[in-house]
């Protein structure tokens, strides 16, 4: 029998992203033990990565802004299937947050008059994305963790949960590997929550790194928890395409926010030509109008790159598809355009954008105050994630929370940009907040041994079998990437998510006999072998999802049906696992709305 | 291109050794792809850290060719690759295996450095003014992403090892940063120079050569600092002449 360790906390956070590391700040106030665990080194989880800012209406660049407007806008992006209630809190509770983190020692970008400054994001009405440049998620992340290191939190680093225990219905910890050594750990906890991000590594060309393979969806899902929304995948129309190495990075939406405008290879500015019906009164008539709104001009409706993430980036399939694509498969994006309108345009866009600058200048030879960067579609976040309660974040588990990307509800079939750095504040305080209070309301719970040696021997099962360097885990991996990406990416159609289905379930049977070489110790073949049951789980969730809603909507396009679905507008898709152990999907329908959220939609128009 | 040699550093804490291996280097590829791409073919166990794979995060730092460099940074095409290319892990601290080691150290120095104590807020929602001139600096330091390169290449942790007496530049900026935060109202000088041994920094600006943020750390950091020092501890005449004829 191999040893592990046990930890005793009264709440375990899983995840120290944003979300993590905001509920386990809330938990620990309280007085309770908390514990947090991560796969990568304290500061280095996604949150890291993100750009362009945080949504609150602060209303300190335009004071037309308030919840209401941000919770409409929040609805309207979403296509009207997201959980209000989740929705409705966030907005009401962002500003707090944001100016929380002020307290904590983040240095946002300032207005003239030193408020927090505030830019323009696409679906957002108002200007209203705090940032610090280009590189507001370190702020943050580096914010919550210089706080929270002096809060008495337990930090597991390089840590991979690869088990929820439970007792009877009620969560009670997890089975887990620290990285390093290989050594195994329980944690004994009554509440547990999970803010593990997203499922990017699902896909083969994503703005995402090797964390995130849906460990948190997969582990609920085995825990008897319902996913949700879990059809929509948001692939963000902006990631770089040249040279392959760096295929899927991410180029910030912000460079549409200063002014960036989108070009196909004959130099049209296609945007124009294509505006939904329910934005077409909220974005500029033209070239002129787009151009004064990104000044700050109160009249002037904003350009239609800064449309819904979903339909700029089906534009630019369409134009890339039709043969008007730039020399490497993508469109083009152009700031540099601005010195047209501006003296000092050089060292404003290396101002604002920093590390757009420094990442085209060192990984693709393109200085982009001089010339255009060539983008196109990567996937970048998903919707779906566990389904929880809008007012506590908890699961359909007792004792078992999520937040963060995670959970969901909140973004419904699409999400805003700047939404996910606000919803992590404040969706992870209140996960925090309801962990602990559960846990002090429910008395110990018990751990089943043999669900942990259990655990244990599945974990180490790989290094008992045959290995071959070239065709192993990676390739197993590389195989659902692909599959997934031509399959159900962002065009879909009902026989070819079959067809990934099949994918899925052959790929299921070589990852159960997969073996790895070396030992214990730090060994990442090893580490992707054990990720391969969260992004087959996480996959296969995906496909059968998209292929029940038998509409478009949002971030879902089928080429099957083309069409939004009046019917389809009632429900979300909810994925569970079945007594017999396989994944079955049921339609729930969407709760009735209160008066007053529907009459703060119509006002909004 | 073609086919390159590499030769990567592969052990734990008991030893190791450089091992070659041979991969296909396309257009545009960094250094971290080639170790992905001997991982993926060859190798499956070699160890190495990464996240964001833009410079962003931190993780991949390593030296390349004896040089302290973000492995997600660094393109293959401007090194001399007719020669291979030399990949081993930061030399300051202890390895764990491979290109990983353990930089625990780096956390610890920084939970002993006092937090972040705001003045009372100047509005009643609990906000502050700020202006941007005045938190340019500060913004420059906290740029920082934490990739401890600097650390790894500052003598006196390097060569003379002094950890203990020494939290090295990144803890340094990181001290900066609060320092000369509008809002701060701790009082750090007396850490600075007793635990935190600033007077071990001979400002050889190695540091600063290396951050891949370009964070001037010696300049806009450090020298700064060890001026507030100074200024509290070690000139008693100037402090009597400030107080004698109020300059
Ligand atoms: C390049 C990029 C730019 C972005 N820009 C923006 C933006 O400008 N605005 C915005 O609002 N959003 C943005 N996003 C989205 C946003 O950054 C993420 O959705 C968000 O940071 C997710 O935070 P999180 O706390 O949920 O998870 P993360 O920050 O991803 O943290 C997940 C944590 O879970 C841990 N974990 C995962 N699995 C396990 C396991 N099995 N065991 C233990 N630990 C585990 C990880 O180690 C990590 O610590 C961006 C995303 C990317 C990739
Ligand atoms: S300037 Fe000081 S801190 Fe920087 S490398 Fe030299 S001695 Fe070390
Ligand atoms: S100061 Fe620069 S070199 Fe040092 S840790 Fe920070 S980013 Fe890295
Ligand atoms: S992988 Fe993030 S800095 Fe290199």
């Amino acid at each position: 029998m191999t040893e592990h360790e046990i930890f005793e906390h009264d709440v375990l956070v899983i995840g120290a992203g944003g979300a993590g590391l905001r509920a386990a700040i809330e938990a620990s106030a309280t007085g309770l033990r908390v514990g947090l665990v991560c796969k990568s080194m304290l500061g280095k989880a996604h949150t890291v990565m993100a750009e362009g800012g945080v949504a609150a209406a602060l209303a300190n660049v335009d004071d037309r802004d308030n919840w209401r407007v941000h919770f409409s806008d929040t609805m309207r992006g979403g296509q009207y299937i997201n959980n209000w209630r989740m929705a409705e809190i966030h907005a009401k509770e962002a500003p707090e947050r944001v100016r929380e983190l002020e307290a904590w020692g983040a240095v946002f970008d300032r207005t003239k008059d030193g408020k927090i400054l505030q830019r323009n994001f696409g679906g957002h009405k108002y200007p209203r994305l705090a940032h610090v440049g280009d590189r507001t998620g370190l702020e943050m992340i580096r914010t919550l963790q210089d706080h929270g290191i002096h809060q008495g939190i337990d930090v597991h680093m390089e840590v991979t949960v690869v088990l929820l225990l439970k007792d009877g219905n009620r969560v009670s910890g997890a089975v887990a590997y620290d990285r390093e050594r290989g050594r195994f750990r329980v944690f004994h906890s009554k509440a547990v929550v999970l803010a593990t991000g997203g499922i990017g590594r699902a896909f083969e060309i994503t703005s995402n790194s090797w964390e995130y393979t849906g460990d948190g969806h997969s582990l609920a899902y085995h825990a008897g928890a319902d996913l949700i929304d879990m059809e929509f995948i948001q692939f963000h129309p902006t990631g770089m395409v040249w040279p392959p190495s760096v295929r899927g990075i991410l180029v910030t939406e912000g460079v549409r926010g200063e002014g960036g405008i989108l070009q196909n290879s004959e130099g049209k500015r296609f945007m124009f030509e294509d505006i939904p019906d329910n934005y077409k009164d909220q974005t500029a008539a033209g070239p002129e109008e787009g151009w004064r709104y990104v000044l700050g001009d109160k009249e002037a409706n904003r350009p239609p790159e800064l449309l819904t993430r979903d339909h700029v980036a089906r534009c630019i399939v369409r134009e890339i598809k039709e043969g008007r694509g730039s020399p490497h498969g993508g469109v083009f994006l152009d700031i540099a355009w601005i010195k047209e309108k501006m003296k000092n345009a050089k060292d404003h866009i290396k101002k604002k954008l920093p590390s757009m600058y420094h990442q085209f200048k060192q990984l693709a030879d393109i200085d982009i105050t001089k010339e255009p960067m060539e983008v196109g579609p990567t996937t970048h976040y998903v919707m779906g994630g566990v389904r929880v309660d809008g007012d506590t974040q908890m699961s359909t588990v007792p004792g078992l929370f999520a937040c963060g990307e995670s959970g969901a509800g909140i973004n419904g079939a699409n999400r805003l940009g700047g939404n996910s750095l606000s919803d992590l504040l404040v969706l992870g305080k209140r996960a925090g907040e309801y962990a602990a209070k559960y846990a002090s309301e429910n008395g110990e719970t018990s751990i089943n041994n043999e669900e942990v040696e259990a655990a244990k021997l599945e974990a180490l099962a790989p290094f008992d079998r045959q290995c071959d360097c070239s065709d192993g885990t990676y390739q197993i991996q590389y195989a659902l990437q692909k599959s997934m990406q031509s399959q159900v990416g962002i065009v879909r159609k009902g026989d070819e998510m079959e067809k990934a289905l099949e994918d899925i379930a052959d790929l299921k049977q070589k990852a159960a006999t997969v073996g790895v070489i070396g030992n214990r110790e730090y060994n990442p073949g090893w580490h992707t072998a054990l990720d391969l049951k969260s992004l087959l789980t996480v996959s296969e969730a995906v496909a059968l999802s998209a292929i029940e809603r038998k509409e478009s909507r949002g971030a879902q396009f089928r080429e099957d049906y083309q069409d939004k679905s009046e019917e389809w507008a009632k429900y979300n898709n909810v994925v569970r696992r079945g007594p017999d152990g396989s994944m079955q999907i049921e339609r729930i329908p969407i709760p009735e709305m209160p008066q007053e959220l529907q009459d703060i939609i119509k006002e909004m128009g | 291109m073609a086919e390159t040699n590499f030769k990567i550093w592969r052990g734990d804490a008991d030893g190791g050794d450089f091992q070659e291996y041979s991969t296909e280097v396309t257009e545009g590829m960094v250094v971290l792809d080639a170790v992905h791409q001997i991982q993926a073919e060859s190798a499956n166990d070699l160890a190495c850290r990464w996240n964001c794979k833009a410079g962003k995060c931190g993780s991949c730092s390593a030296e390349v060719n004896g040089v302290p460099k973000l492995m997600c940074m660094t393109r293959l095409n401007d090194l001399p690759l007719d020669q291979g290319v030399n990949i081993q892990p930061m030399k300051t601290f202890p390895v764990i295996k491979d290109l990983t080691c353990d930089v625990s150290w780096n956390y610890r120095v920084k939970k002993r450095i006092k937090p972040f104590k705001p003045r009372k807020p100047d509005n009643e929602d609990g906000t502050w003014n700020i202006n941007q001139d005045d938190i340019d600096r500060v913004q420059e330091f906290r740029k920082c992403i934490e990739c401890f390169l600097c650390q790894d290449v500052c003598h006196v942790l390097r060569e003379h090892q002094l950890h203990e007496e020494f939290i090295g530049p990144r803890a340094l900026v990181y001290t900066a940063a609060l320092e000369m935060h509008p809002l701060d109202t701790e009082d750090r000088l007396e850490d600075l120079k007793k635990a935190d041994g600033i007077g071990y920094c001979n400002i050889t600006k190695c540091c600063t050569h290396v951050c891949p943020e370009e964070i001037t750390i010696t300049d806009n950091a450090i020298i700064p600092l060890k001026e507030r020092v100074v200024d509290r501890f070690y000139d008693p005449l100037v402090r009597l002449f400030n107080k004698l004829f109020g300059s």
